[in-house]
């Protein structure tokens, strides 16, 4: 276990080295001079040599790189251009709404889709398993920001029960658990959590059907265990796919949650990397984009090895 | 129904005889193979030793048999011999000419001259390819026009008694395992080779088709002059093709001799308890214990010395130090056995071996 | 002498009817023809496709002409069957000619992800060793971000246009395809029939080209298929963040977020274009899941 872990953490690196690599070629990929790119139009002559030895613009790539990444890790993401506020700052204002919203839709995505997967599984074939089948089609083909603009068709616009924009009143007193910020998040939760919910109920109920077929299965059956027990059996080997199906599919949600965010006017990171390609903001939309990938890094760091912890024929692998 | 394949017009030209008929045809001497486990970047540095110091010969128009448990590295031996998985280590020498050195490339000239088949298995054949074509494809590659090819595609049909009428285009799906394997004998066939490496070729057929393919790969074997390398887990049909029988275990050959003198006088431990443990159709002759316990050992970590000492009944403390050469103990003038026991060195040290000095008075 | 060998062979000929041969493929596509629901969906999609590509012919008005007096016109507004967008364009006509756009945007990259990445995971899978490690590890890194973001960030470092679209959502999907071409092509290569091909002497171009393709290109083709119904999603959200074609050309995802800014006024007509992404997506998605069902032909 301890040797898989070892493993799997130095396999981290290398993915962690090309992920900010690509990170750091997204301003040498745009159009013009990077140096153009970095900078605000108005910037004169001084910002521009400043900015240029900073970042040893002048030197080979992969110095570059290496400089660019030294400010990185000490949490220098270099100024937005529209704001002219540090990206770190803005990112940081920006992570824990979208943190919110990943929870409450990867939440919610996780228990309708157990349930839903569940329940095809068990009922194989039959009307119910259909009904899901065709959630889950529908679930995984929806376009999640066509999804959002429905839910506010529906439900701001005609029936006028929940808001169609923001966080909540009062940005600036921080997110709370009470009605009017939570009525908020019902919509972005929704149509967020489309996606992850289709694919986590999919996956699940192929596993169960899997275990189903399997010869213990029938043993423990045979045996006249009650089926709440055959249930839990059916269950605990589901998991470890569940358990990954479901890390993925979080991580996809950060990705997704650019749209979503944008639809909602949710100030997460998402509708931040939306407003920096608007605005041509490349270093905010680099540093945005840094954060959010390392933290997909590290999360499928802990899902591989949270399922390896939970199904010990991975170990060996 | 069969036509003679020596007298069919084949496209490709019989590969010249070099050497004379007391030249070896094939010579591989110390072939090694380690395969390591686990890749990845940090992968452990644990390897299996598939095969450690092969050696083998194989007389013209002779048949070796390769006989050994499951995993004693039998397949590997048979890839490493026909070149198609390089060996680490070790030397191939075919009719008198280097054929396959670490270092060295063959020319797909010369490749032809090895051909292997395998066990009938769904993936022996191109499920895409009707039978015509996967007879085809080997004369097409060293050039022979596409209808050519397929005329002596329909003709080595024939020739392993599938009428081409019938069998030439239809799809591997679609043939029983015994039909497959006369199809893969003949791609094998197909390229006029001098050596035929059979890996398992009867294993998974029912007995009275592996008889009728048995037949075949007689008949073959006169009318072309092939030398066949046989491998198998089934004594009684390796008795009955071999001329020379070797034993092997965990990756090496711990016996080696005449068919006749290896099934009369089995000489290494491992080799009788391989014989005991065949069922006998004879109710006094009944095996009553399983005369070899347990798994073999772990082949990441095969044990010091003589690697068979952890399930041997003779094993004394001299086999778990120093490894027992692979020798002749024929007596003169006999046949050559050889024999990697120290049981069955004269003066060893085991307490079984013979006393040199008792010789000498 | 060989008289024994004949009558053998003639007893095991005997066991095996005679069989009708029909090729894989039209195995295949009797299988999908038989299937209801992917084959409905696959008639929606030529509907789709066809009008697209005809559009000139079949669209009721021209989609640039402007008209003030049907600004945000009704659904049923003679003229506007399907109401006018914010210009007073026939939406109609918009959603027709759109489909060129859009689904040029969504298949090309699976199609260039198919030929890179299936390139790339057989050479991967074939050659083994060191160079399937540099290749599938560098894909690794790519796999390392959530897609869309990865082609929202690279999109947005472009720039806006169909080709930078294009070129972005293409590194979404090389990745995958390689992928699943290095896993069956592994697997292939260590079947009986290549080593035997690669016994006869046959150079590795004709053993890949005659064996090893295809075996491997029907497994590489349904997966990249069903990867187009997510790239229809994914082209059309870049649309949507500005990303894809620039106005006025006529995009679903551009008109969705468009019509957005009127969905107080004329909420259904927003609607729509949403509702053509999502239809030529769950088609996509029915037909590459009904292509998969017929391949599972017993071999």
């Amino acid at each position: 276990m301890l040797f898989y872990a070892v493993r799997r953490l130095l396999y981290a690196i290398p993915i962690g080295i090309g992920v900010t690599f690509i990170v750091f070629s997204l301003v040498h990929i745009a159009p013009g001079d990077p140096i153009s790119a970095l900078l605000p139009n108005e910037a004169t002559q001084e910002m521009v040599e400043q900015a240029r030895r900073e970042y040893g613009l002048d030197q080979p790539l992969l110095v570059q790189y290496a400089t660019w990444l030294g400010h990185a890790a000490r949490g220098d993401l270099g100024t937005s251009i529209g704001s002219g506020r540090p990206v770190a700052s803005e990112v940081a204002g920006a992570v824990g709404n979208t943190v919110i919203l990943a929870i409450s839709a990867g939440l919610v995505a996780c228990i309708l889709g157990f349930l839903l997967g569940i329940v095809a599984g068990l009922w194989r074939d039959r009307p119910v398993d259909h009904i899901v089948s065709l959630i889950t089609i529908s679930g995984v083909s929806i376009p999640h920001y066509w999804l959002a603009i429905l839910l506010v068709i529906v439900f701001s616009v005609d029936l006028n029960w929940l808001p169609p924009l923001g966080i909540g009143p009062d940005s600036s007193g921080g997110w709370r658990p009470d009605w009017p910020h939570l009525s908020h998040l019902i919509l972005p939760t929704i149509a967020t959590a489309a996606i992850p919910m289709a694919v986590i109920a999919r996956t699940l109920r192929a596993s169960v059907v899997d275990v189903l077929d399997q010869d213990f299965v029938t043993t423990l059956r045979a045996k006249g265990l009650l089926p709440r027990r055959v249930l839990w059996h059916v269950i605990r080997n589901a998991l470890p796919t569940a358990l990954a199906v479901m890390g993925l599919q979080l991580g996809n949600m950060l990705g997704g949650s650019v749209l979503v965010e944008t639809v909602f006017a949710w100030p997460g990171t998402g509708f931040l990397l939306a407003s920096a390609i608007f605005q041509r903001d490349l270093p905010l939309l680099q540093g945005t984009m840094l954060v959010l990938s390392m933290f997909f890094v590290l999360l499928n760091l802990i899902v591989d090895l949270v399922q390896s912890w939970t199904d010990p024929r991975i170990r060996r692998a | 129904m069969s036509a003679n394949l020596a007298r069919l017009e084949a496209p490709l030209p019989v590969i010249p005889d070099r050497g004379g008929p007391l030249q070896p045809l094939l010579a591989a001497s110390d072939l090694s193979k380690t395969f390591r486990l686990s890749g990845g970047f940090f992968g452990g540095r644990k390897a299996v030793h598939a095969v450690d110091g092969l050696s083998l010969t194989v007389g013209k128009g002779e048949t070796v048999g390769i006989v050994g448990e499951s995993g004693c590295g039998k397949s590997t031996a048979a890839r490493l011999i026909s070149g198609i998985t390089p060996a680490d280590a070790g030397e191939i020498v075919f009719d008198g000419e280097t054929y396959w050195t670490p270092r060295s490339r063959i020319t797909a000239e010369r490749r032809r001259a090895i051909q292997m088949v395998f066990q009938d298995s769904a993936s022996s054949l191109n499920p895409r390819m009707t039978l015509a074509e996967t007879l085809a494809f080997g004369p097409r590659a060293h050039g022979i026009p596409t209808a050519s090819a397929h005329a002596y595609a329909r003709d080595l049909l024939a020739a392993v008694g599938l009428p081409p009428a019938r069998f030439a285009e239809r799809y591997p799906i679609q043939l029983s395992g015994g039909q497959r394997q006369r199809v893969n004998i003949a791609r094998a066939v197909a390229m006029r080779p001098r050596l035929l490496i059979l890996d398992e070729p009867v294993s998974a057929l029912d007995k009275s088709v592996e008889a009728q393919v048995l037949n075949l790969l007689v008949q073959l074997r006169e009318e072309l002059g092939l030398s066949y390398i046989f491998i198998s887990h089934d004594l009684n049909v390796v008795r009955y093709i071999s001329d020379r029988v070797a034993v092997m275990y965990l990756g090496q050959v711990v016996e080696e001799a005449t068919s006749e003198d290896i099934f009369a006088t089995p000489k290494h431990p491992y080799t009788r308890a391989l014989f005991a443990s065949r069922p006998s159709l004879d109710p006094r002759h009944r095996v009553k214990a399983a005369p070899l316990a347990g798994d073999p050992p772990d082949p990441i970590d095969p044990p010091s010395g003589c690697r068979f000492r952890t399930r041997c009944p003779i094993a004394e403390s001299l086999c778990a130090t120093v490894a027992p050469p692979l020798d002749d103990t024929a007596k003169d003038g006999a046949a050559v056995h050889k024999v990697a026991c120290w049981a069955a060195v004269p003066g060893s040290g085991h307490s079984l071996a013979a006393k040199p000095l008792e010789r000498v008075q | 002498m060989h008289g024994t060998l004949g009558t053998g062979a003639e007893a095991d000929i005997v066991e095996t009817p005679a069989v009708r041969h029909r090729s894989y493929r039209a195995v295949v596509l009797r299988r999908f023809v038989r299937q209801p629901v992917p084959m409905t969906a696959a008639l929606i999609l030529l509907a789709i496709i066809l009008s697209a590509i005809f559009a000139h012919y079949v669209a009721p008005a021209d989609p640039f002409q402007t008209r003030v007096a049907q600004r945000l016109a009704e659904i049923g507004t003679p003229g506007r069957l399907l109401g006018g967008d914010e210009l007073g364009r026939d939406v109609l006509s918009r959603l027709i000619y759109g489909g060129r756009i859009s689904l040029t945007m969504a298949i090309a990259p699976v199609a260039i992800g198919l030929f890179v990445g299936g390139f790339l995971g057989i050479l991967a899978g074939y050659a083994g060793g060191r160079t399937n490690m540099a290749i599938m590890r560098s894909m690794d890194v790519f796999y390392a971000f959530p897609s869309i973001l990865l082609a929202v960030a690279i999109a947005g470092a472009l720039g806006p246009g169909l080709e930078n679209g294009i070129l972005a959502l293409s590194m979404v999907f090389i990745p995958p395809i390689a992928r699943m071409a290095e896993s069956v092509t592994t697997q292939v290569r260590s079947y009986e029939f290549v080593i035997a091909a690669r016994l006869s002497g046959a150079s590795t171009a004709r053993v890949l080209r005659e064996h090893v393709l295809s075996n491997v290109a029907g497994p590489i083709l349904v997966f990249a298929s069903s990867q187009v119904s997510v790239s229809i999603i994914a082209a059309s959200g870049l649309s949507f963040l500005g990303l894809g074609v620039s106005p006025p050309n006529p995009d679903w995802g551009l008109m969705l977020s468009a019509l957005r800014q009127s969905i107080y006024v004329n909420p259904w007509v927003a609607a729509l274009p949403g509702a053509m992404i999502f239809i030529s997506s769950i088609c996509f998605n029915l037909v590459s899941d009904g292509i998969r069902r017929a391949m599972e032909v017993r071999r």
